[in-house]
């Protein structure tokens, strides 16, 4: 069996492909004045991530990736900014000044420099063999067996949020 | 990984891309006949044998059109709203298993796969409507979502109580567990769901309305909305909206051949093929056209409340149902 051709030029590409799409969709997330272009930066961010998660052999995470960020998160923020936000960016809206700025820089930069030299040097345990195959049904299993308190910790949150809706609802409407 | 396996992806996206193009171009053709019928009068005639080759006219016609981005609209992504809605839906073709063989990736989470890139089209069509800065745009950026949103549920209800059924997300296997004559298909699999008939028709409500098809095409309804999101749209700009709202009808009447009519395999149990997934693709789609020009669409309240209301507590229901007929059988 021969290799696929060109795979050690193709894999570091991709790679490149998908760390690019994550950083500069984040970047574009943060630096725009248009919020939906934020939205549009935080899918791009998404679609980067999946597709790292697929080039780390997950393809049901990458997928679920998709599905929730773009399907729903990008879309229910989408819906909430049609709903109120005004269209232009008015002048001096995310100006700030120096100190303010500079300050967040330097918290931005420290939890980056931490973060990296976590990644970098940190002691990660590596696996001889892969654990799974990142499919569903080690998955299901896991979630009811080892890890069924999360699973039930997430689902109350589920509930009392649908309950706090409908009660947020159902008081809103008797307001003139 | 061998040599050969680049090579059989590249063919398979050319012949990929080619199925779009032509089913694009000529469900137009059939659509625009299947309306003319419907109506009693005869639809294109004049440019080719019985208006055969109207679509490579209108095609030469919309690729020759100046693309005009209108004073005020978010240059950007007025651009990119139809550059995001092509390609997932290419590469949903490439998931499809037309035959046991004829499958561009053979994912364990295809079905998975196939609604992540269909959640695209979503914010596609509401950015292309957004920014347009055009009121009709905006109306119908914030209906698509709305609608989208709640045809969602059902759907994926509906989705879950076949994969109970099947029990694996991969679709060559669903088309798989499904073979035989017809009576094994999962539309008929009432030893483990007694409802599955209705699961079925609510599969395919979803279905209208998630490719935005009338009588819930309220993304772009022409007597209120002009045309809704695509309306500042000029040339190939429109002609990408459109031919990926066919391409996302073939997907969607594909998924219904796959989930619930057996896929490749024959209703009679002899000569299972290819050519028996594309028989059925196109009676779904048939069904479409012919659901477009039958009923008026419907308003956007009743839209809502058929799905709120109607189709997600029986799609509920038939989760549960299939629950424990699975359980106790």
């Amino acid at each position: 069996m021969n290799p696929f051709p060109a795979s050690e030029y193709l894999i570091p590409l991709v790679f490149l492909l998908f760390a690019g799409a994550t950083i500069g969709g984040a970047l574009i997330a943060v630096f725009t004045k248009w919020i939906i272009r934020s939205v549009c930066g935080l899918a791009m961010a998404s679609v980067g991530l999946a597709g790292m998660f697929y080039f780390l052999h997950s393809p049901f995470l990458a997928m679920i990736q998709i599905l929730i960020y773009i399907g729903a998160v990008c879309i229910t923020i989408v819906f909430a900014i049609m709903l109120a936000e005004p269209d232009e960016p008015q002048d001096g809206y995310g100006q700030h000044s120096v100190p303010w700025n500079l300050g967040a820089g330097i918290v931005a930069a420290a939890v980056f420099w931490g973060i990296a030299r976590l990644g970098v040097t940190g002691d990660w345990p590596t696996p001889a063999v892969r654990v799974s195959d990142g499919g569903v049904e080690m998955i299901g299993v896991a979630l009811l067996t080892k890890q069924s308190l999360a699973l039930e910790i997430v689902a109350l949150i589920l509930l009392v949020s649908i309950l706090g809706a409908l009660a947020v609802a159902r008081k809103g409407r008797h307001i003139e | 990984m061998t040599a050969a396996e680049p090579i059989r992806l590249l063919l398979f996206l050319v012949g990929v891309a080619t199925f779009v193009g032509l089913n694009a171009a000529y469900l137009v053709w059939v659509e625009r006949k299947g309306a003319g019928r419907f109506q009693r009068r005869a639809g294109p005639t004049e440019v080719g044998y019985a208006g055969l080759l109207q679509p490579i006219a209108d095609a030469g016609k919309l690729m020759s059109k100046q693309l005009i981005v209108p004073p005020g609209a978010d240059r950007v992504l007025f651009r990119l709203a139809p550059i995001m809605m092509m390609p997932p839906a290419i590469m949903a073709f490439a998931l499809l298993p037309f035959s046991e063989s004829l499958v561009g990736i053979d994912m364990n989470v295809g079905l998975i796969a196939l609604f992540a890139f269909s959640s695209f089209n979503v914010i596609a069509v509401m950015l292309a409507g957004w920014s347009s800065r055009n009121k009709y745009g905006i109306i119908s950026a914030a209906r698509v979502v709305s609608q989208n949103v709640a045809y969602e549920i059902p759907m994926m209800l509906v989705i879950i109580t076949v994969l109970m059924v099947s029990g694996t997300l991969s679709l060559t296997a669903i088309v798989d567990g499904q073979s035989g004559a017809f009576w094994n298909w999962n539309l008929f699999a009432l030893a483990s769901n007694p409802l599955m008939p209705v699961t079925f028709i609510i599969f395919f409500i979803c279905m209208l309305s998630e490719t935005n098809r009338a009588p819930f095409d309220m993304a772009e309804a022409e007597s209120e909305l002009v045309a809704g999101a695509y309306t500042e749209y000029a040339g190939m700009g429109f002609g990408v909206f459109f031919m990926a709202e066919y391409a996302n009808i073939v997907i969607g009447c594909a998924l219904a051949v796959v989930l619930f009519l057996g896929g490749w395999h024959s209703p009679v149990g002899v000569f299972p093929g290819v050519f028996w997934f594309l028989v059925k693709l196109y009676f779904m789609v048939f069904l479409v056209i012919w659901v477009r020009w039958t009923f008026p669409r419907t308003q956007f309240y009743g839209l809502l409340n058929l799905s709120w209301k109607i189709l997600i507590p029986i799609s509920i229901f038939t989760l549960l149902l299939s629950a424990v007929m699975i359980k106790l059988v």
